[in-house]
């Protein structure tokens, strides 16, 4: 590397064209916001998704406006048919999975941070990097054709389980074209996602500043680092399902089709696949995919735990030794998924101790993340609440893991409520959480304003208590046998009684304020965006290098200089320093050193 | 006659970063649509492109591993395989891969003794040899094709054309960088800090040649 704060010969400027500014931009900084935006815009269909599900669940005769409109067959006078309700399910799914807990939190964020906490003036390859996005988008784009299409979207769930989705129309509405188009839009999204964690790894093992050692490295870069080797490993394994079931469907193999399969009274005409295989290939990805989605809210969590309890994060390397933990055992537990889909009783043995024992470096970073805040100098800021949510929900929705890893409980609660309330609460809603903390704790630095924090703990309030309101009953209908995936329960006799009916109504509503409460972020993000206050170098008197420079960051990050690094990331309330806090680039040496 | 361009070996380590724009071998991706050279990309060192190749390799090894475990598994799913008889054409093609590999290190040694010529010529034989095999590769598709053998046939003929279609897109992306490098070859004769892109170019050509050796042996062995 070059001298500290030398200038550097290579100093250029920024690009003038609107296209190559905000389009095609190599900026890491923009491309960061792209993916921001794309997943704001698929959480928002996303939400709209759940809200027509929710609302037909329990109005099944319900007409909803303009959904005809959308689907003449799949919603005839708005009144979604089952078929119907599966498809928007796998939208759903597919949507929150993949466009937005696996791209706001390591694309958007890390593209956006990592490069600026390392001290980087941009990622490693920055045309990949744009190709990354533009990728994605198309992914995107191709998997929302789907609602326009003859016969719909797929209906096989997020998971796109074989046989169904390998032989065509025969399946059902929308497993023609539209499951087609699913499995494209999947495969065009882990190339995208496969160049992005090339990228990260690549940026963060050679662009680091100088004296920003492994251990001096804030714990959300760690987090993107572990999330992106994670990525790199699974993405391809999904890919190469992907190939398979496209060529099952298009090209006769037989990977996945067994022989002799009758669907709708018509023999499949193909021999000798198994259907297991895409479970075992498509959860060797998915597994890992729950720890794409949560790690970097754990990496942002941490991050923002400290900064606002003016202390040091308890157990810095423990917090490392456990994502590590965490990311290699999230290897090794593909098989709980499928403990019911036939397997030796040692093969599941071994896939429950092994998901268990994921609690223990889980509840490592519950309790440093605890350690934290105890005896701190709290700062209640929006995004530390958001971050204090992230932990609650962690822990709420982790605890029912270890239920359901046991394969005599499971066998039990498998695809019943019990598991939907289990993953909404410890990677869907604790993952958001992480998103809307790290909105709060970087808005300033990307747009160069505040968010109001007066919307944003409003905000807080309704969704922490109505996401609770809507996924902790599920626990009690999935242990009272109510089956996930039906549309409407007042066909079956067991689940239409008022108990169960009452508990969905209320379960209903609280979806419905808070999808509503979202409205007043996605304002306060707009008007903050262009109204919100000015915003300082450092309004959070945080340490690490991303707030040493203004808000927002100059294109080039650091004008040309080259920062370096004398401290760790989180030097709060160092005795004998002159403030409570010691930026990473501050030469100050203190006692405690 | 060889002319001898630059001093064979750099004495400071490729990774300084006060270079001037361009300095990896991959210029004129500039942020401004001028391409002029104070609005250049800014440059890495060198080693982050070969930290790059190495993690695009992991995940290729991720892609074929995903490949061989379905035909593992598939094979012993049930009694529906039957092995086909491979043509024979394979094994000569692999001979035109290894003797790529073995041309791309002959190019490779006279870039560092700073023979333009030789390095150009070598460059060219190599990119030439990577095009005979995926000739011969559909040279063998079109010999299966023409016994009644085709993709959806049996299961094995369906894992065969797989992996030799994904390996041959896979040497197809390094025929387009061989192309890049013979484009550039005059430049890259120039300054030896540009050669980052012909090492990491080697490093993905002969990990597809050791993955062919692979694929190989894995149609032919009857696990």
């Amino acid at each position: 590397m070059a001298d500290a704060h030398a200038e550097a010969v290579h100093h250029h400027t920024a690009p003038t064209g609107f296209i190559r500014k905000y389009i095609f931009s190599l900026d890491h900084k923009v491309i960061g916001k792209q993916y921001y935006f794309l997943a704001l815009a698929s959480v928002l269909v996303g939400i709209v998704l759940s809200v027509f599900m929710r609302l037909h669940m329990v109005w099944p005769a319900a007409h909803i406006p303009l959904l005809d409109k959308l689907s003449p067959s799949g919603a005839p006078g708005g009144v979604m048919t089952p078929e119907y309700y599966l498809s928007l399910m796998t939208l759903h799914g597919t949507l929150m999975v993949f466009f937005v807990l696996t791209t706001a939190p390591q694309s958007g964020f890390g593209n956006y941070i990592l490069p600026i906490q390392l001290g980087a003036e941009d990622m490693a390859f920055p045309t990949l990097n744009m190709l990354s996005f533009w990728t994605t988008f198309v992914g995107f784009v191709v998997l929302l054709s789907t609602f326009f299409i003859q016969d719909g979207p797929p209906l096989s769930g997020w998971t796109g389980y074989a046989p169904l989705s390998a032989i065509g129309s025969a399946a059902g509405p929308g497993e023609g074209l539209g499951q087609t188009l699913w499995i494209v839009s999947i495969a065009i999204f882990c190339v995208g996602s496969l160049l992005g964690a090339l990228n990260f790894i690549a940026t963060t093992l050679d662009l680091r500043a100088k004296g920003l050692t492994l251990t001096r490295l804030p714990l959300t870069i760690w987090a993107w680092l572990i999330t992106a080797i994670l990525a790199l490993l699974s993405f391809a394994v999904l890919l190469a399902a992907g190939v398979l079931l496209l060529l099952d469907r298009v090209g006769g193999t037989s990977f996945f089709i067994p022989a002799g399969l009758v669907v709708s009274d018509r023999i499949i005409p193909h021999s000798g696949g198994s259907p297991l295989l895409w479970q075992h290939l498509f959860w060797f990805f998915g597994h890992p995919e729950v720890y794409i989605a949560i790690l970097p809210g754990m990496g942002v969590t941490s991050h923002i735990i400290s900064t606002f309890s003016r202390k040091p994060i308890f157990g810095y390397k423990a917090m490392i030794y456990a994502m590590s933990a965490i990311g290699f055992l999230g290897f090794m537990v593909w098989g709980h998924h499928m403990f019911l889909s036939g397997m030796s009783p040692y093969s599941g043995f071994a896939f429950s101790v092994m998901t268990m024992a994921i609690g223990v470096p889980s509840a490592i970073k519950t309790f440093n993340w605890l350690g934290t805040l105890w005896g701190g100098r709290l700062r209640m800021t929006t995004a530390m609440l958001f971050s204090i949510g992230f932990v609650s929900l962690f822990v709420s929705g982790g605890l029912s893991g270890l239920f359901l890893a046991q394969p005599p409980v499971d066998i039990n609660l498998h695809a019943t409520y019990f598991v939907v309330g289990h993953f909404h609460l410890v990677m869907g809603v604790a993952a958001i959480f992480g998103m809307f903390a790290g909105t709060f704790f970087w808005f300033p630095k990307m747009f160069g304003r505040m968010l109001n924090e007066s919307l944003g703990k409003l905000h807080f309030w309704i969704t922490f208590v109505g996401v609770y309101c809507i996924f902790m009953p599920m626990h009690f209908l999935g242990v009272a046998g109510n089956i996930r995936r039906y549309s409407q329960f007042t066909e079956v006799n067991f689940l239409n009684t008022p108990h169960i009916i009452d508990l969905h109504m209320f379960m209903t509503y609280a979806a419905f304020i808070t999808a509503g409460a979202q409205i007043i972020f996605v304002a306060n993000l707009f008007w903050s965006m262009f109204k919100g206050e000015k915003a300082s170098e450092n309004p959070w008197e945080a340490t690490t290098l991303e707030w040493t420079i203004p808000s927002p960051p100059p294109f080039d990050n650091f004008a040309g200089k080259h920062p370096v690094v004398y401290h760790g990331a989180y030097e709060f309330g160092v005795p004998g320093a002159e403030k409570d806090y010691i930026m990473q680039d501050s030469p100050e040496k203190v006692a405690a050193e | 006659m060889a002319t001898v361009l630059t001093p064979p070996r750099l004495t400071t380590p490729p990774g300084s970063n006060a270079t001037g724009g361009g300095g990896n071998g991959f210029g004129g991706r500039g942020y401004g649509r001028d391409g002029g050279r104070e609005n250049r990309e800014w440059s890495v060192p060198a080693r982050t492109y070969r930290t790059g190749m190495w993690m695009a390799l992991v995940a290729i090894v991720m892609l074929f591993a995903a490949f061989t475990s379905a035909m593992v598994v598939r094979k012993g799913a049930s009694s529906d395989w039957t092995a086909i008889a491979l043509p024979r054409i394979l094994y000569f093609n692999t001979l035109l891969l290894l003797a790529s590999s073995l041309a791309f290190e002959f190019s490779r040694r006279a870039l560092d003794a700073g023979r333009a010529r030789d390095f150009k010529l070598w460059l060219n034989v190599t990119t030439i040899l990577g095009i005979a095999f995926i000739g011969g590769q559909l040279i063998a598709w079109r010999e299966l094709a023409s016994h009644g053998v085709y993709l959806s046939t049996n299961p094995s003929s369906s894992f065969f054309y797989l992996l030799t279609a994904a390996h041959g897109l896979h040497l197809l992306g390094g025929v387009g960088a061989l192309f890049y490098l013979v484009w550039k070859a005059p430049k890259l004769a120039v300054g030896l800090k540009k050669r980052v892109a012909v090492d990491v170019t080697a490093i993905y050509w002969h990990f597809m040649d050791g993955l062919w050796i692979y694929l190989l042996l894995l149609l032919t062995v009857r696990l």
